[in-house]
């Protein structure tokens, strides 16, 4: 099923959750809305599915306007943060509940009910565990006990609300690709809100990008990754480096940096600020064109990445680089040694477009 | 073992005792004296008095006791506590839960207004619980008049007895479940909803299953109070022997005439049924925490 979502606004008090928030669903898409707590990410899910009622805006399903229709016959399955078992339920009923509590006319027989349910808790793995009762399964079979029970129902749309939020983080690197092999099965139109780039990264086929009630950008992974409209975009999907400097002849002056920018910017003067990520600061042991000496001050070594954090000498600032181990290795970096630094790619974004 | 957060909430403190570290510990001495002050002030207090009930209502026998329990204005004062409380209790078992129910899941204007008056009959004395009713009800009362023309008896009579009781009970349930829902939060009626069920389904699978053990021992606080409520329905009753005399009343007029001994025999009964209650609360508090 498809879903627009048509200048929804939302108002807790005098704080606004949601301002003019506008995006198109295709049907069968798996949909990450990330960012930070507070950015109206939840909310936006709930006036989806109905547990909140939104103060403007309609939300459309298969084009049909469904903005006034109760939560009970939206046809949404919801998977809650901290999973919202019936907690003095079984495993078993739990996931049937859906289909009991329907009206006589449209209930399954008893067996039917009890197939579809064995069949879920197969489909979540969980099939020996159905006598058991919430409190007595970890976090990571509760939220498939969760997943088991909002798809007992058939949704036309999955709702899930930071559906890994509370597991550790193996756990959660299995459960995200299972619940991708799981999407590519079933094709159910998804959205899940998380606040960990990597996650969204990971799973989403679109990923919106929300802050203070707005959306800051709509895209593939790899476009909002690589294209960030916005600093807050930028910022928000991986670590950074600043450069605070100034545009001229095409170039970004900051210290004694002089670094080339897109065409775009080929005319401008003005004062602008320079995004570059850790990953793409190139570290020299000796002097090239373009580079600034540095002062190694830190390394981490985080498994199969390291990373450098660097004091400039010509700026008195820090800059944080990423090498991988083999890089690491070749340039024999050691904490106290002098290298040449200088960023491989940089994207601009002049401040007064982007109050920050 | 695994706990959630969601589940950790859900628990109410009094489970969160934690076995005494050894750096809270005092010295034997002060921890001797002061279970003996405890327990001895225990005995002057309560014990004590349990007892002499028990003693002074066997002093001219047992035939003068059981004499007491069953003559007619007796049984008639038992028969009319365990009406009083069938209707009271009931009644607000069904105000409490719906006073709960709204007051912690959902938000409106006024809540902590009503949040303030399911309090009031803790606070107001059941004397003035009984005048108010007199007031609205009685011959010189705001619907006085038209009662009297309608030959409808509110005061003393049975339903002024049921409404006094009620006022005073009011609280028990509705205070005991409060906190209870509050902690366990809207998120699996929501679930609920969200998975197609109705409303009154909602509650009646998911709500209620939650706040059993919650509702049946706000039950038997409220239970307790209706059987000894004396002020407001010392009021409102008009101590009509054999006719509006509860058990507390029918108690007070023995003890006026100087019948110590059936006094205290029906004040054992009482006691029995409080001591009764208490150990049924027990279990429940027992039951409802090791669910």
């Amino acid at each position: 099923m498809s879903i627009q979502i048509q200048n929804v606004s939302k108002r807790f008090g005098s704080f606004q959750a949601l301002k003019d928030v506008s995006i198109d669903i295709q049907s069968g898409e798996l949909i990450a809305l990330l960012g930070p707590s507070g950015s109206g990410k939840t909310s936006l899910l709930r006036v989806i599915a109905g547990l909140e009622a939104s103060d403007g805006g309609d939300i459309l399903f298969d084009g049909q306007t469904i903005t006034n229709r109760h939560p009970k016959e939206r046809n949404v399955g919801f998977v809650f943060q901290h999973y919202a078992l019936f907690r003095h339920m079984t495993v078993f009923n739990n996931v049937a509940y859906g289909l009991k509590v329907r009206p006589r006319k449209t209930r399954p027989s008893k067996e039917k009910i009890k197939d579809k349910v064995m069949e879920l808790l197969q489909l979540v793995k969980l099939e020996n565990f159905a006598e058991r009762y919430p409190t007595q399964l970890s976090g990571g079979q509760r939220q498939r006990v969760a997943l088991a029970r909002a798809l007992a129902v058939e949704p036309k749309v999955l709702l899930l609300d930071e559906p890994f939020g509370a597991l550790d983080a193996k756990v959660r690197k299995e459960l995200r690709r299972w619940l991708r092999k799981l999407h590519d099965e079933f094709h159910i139109t998804s959205i899940f809100v998380t606040h960990d780039q990597e996650e969204a990264l990971d799973v989403a086929d679109r990923i919106v990008v929300m802050n203070n009630g707005q959306i800051e950008q709509i895209g593939s992974p790899d476009e909002v990754y690589t294209h960030p409209k916005s600093p807050f975009v930028y910022d928000f999907l991986g670590n950074v480096n600043l450069f605070k400097g100034r545009l001229h002849n095409g170039h970004l002056t900051h210290g004694e940096f002089t670094i080339a920018v897109p065409d775009s910017y080929a005319h401008t003067q003005e004062d602008a600020v320079g995004y570059v990520r850790p990953h793409n600061i190139q570290i020299e042991k000796t002097a090239v064109s373009g580079t600034v000496p540095a002062k190694v001050s830190h390394i981490h070594l985080l498994g199969p990445i390291v990373q450098i954090e660097l004091r400039r000498k010509d700026v008195d600032e820090y800059l944080e680089a990423e090498l991988s181990k083999e890089q690491y290795h070749t340039l024999q970096l050691k904490v106290g040694d002098e290298v040449f630094v200088k960023p491989k790619e940089l994207k601009v974004f002049i401040p007064e477009d982007f109050s920050i | 073992m695994e706990q959630s957060t969601s589940n950790e909430q859900a628990t109410p403190p009094k489970n969160a005792v934690a076995s005494t570290s050894a750096a809270l510990q005092e010295p034997r001495f002060i921890r001797y004296s002061l279970t003996f002050i405890a327990l001895a002030f225990l005995a002057f207090f309560i014990v004590l008095p349990l007892v002499s009930i028990f003693i002074t209502a066997f002093q001219k026998g047992a035939a003068v006791y059981f004499a007491a329990i069953t003559h007619a204005d007796a049984l008639s004062a038992i028969k009319l506590t365990l009406i009083v409380v069938t209707i009271a209790v009931p009644l607000n078992a069904i105000f409490g839960v719906m006073a709960a129910w709204a007051l912690t899941k959902f938000n409106f204007k006024g809540k902590n207004l009503l949040l303030t008056l399911v309090d009031l009959p803790f606070a107001v004395s059941p004397v003035i619980a009984g005048l108010v009713f007199i007031l609205l009800f009685g011959a010189q009362g705001l619907f006085g008049d038209w009662l009297f023309a309608n030959d409808i008896k509110i005061v003393f009579a049975l339903p002024g007895i049921v409404l006094a009781t009620i006022f005073v009970t009011l609280p028990f349930v509705a205070r005991e479940l409060i906190p209870l829902m509050q902690a366990q939060g809207t998120s699996e009626e929501e679930a609920s909803i969200s998975l197609g069920a109705n409303g009154f389904k909602t509650f009646w699978y998911v709500t209620l299953p939650n706040i059993k053990w919650g509702l049946f021992y706000g039950l038997i606080l409220c239970n307790a109070r209706a059987i000894g409520e004396f002020g407001a329905v010392s009021v409102v009753s008009g101590h009509i022997r054999g006719m509006t005399n509860t058990m507390p009343l029918h108690i007070e007029i023995l003890y006026n005439e100087y019948q110590f001994s059936a006094a205290f025999a029906v004040a054992s009964l009482m006691s029995v049924i409080a001591i009764l209650t208490l150990i049924i609360k027990d279990i429940v508090a027992w039951k409802s925490k090791s669910v």
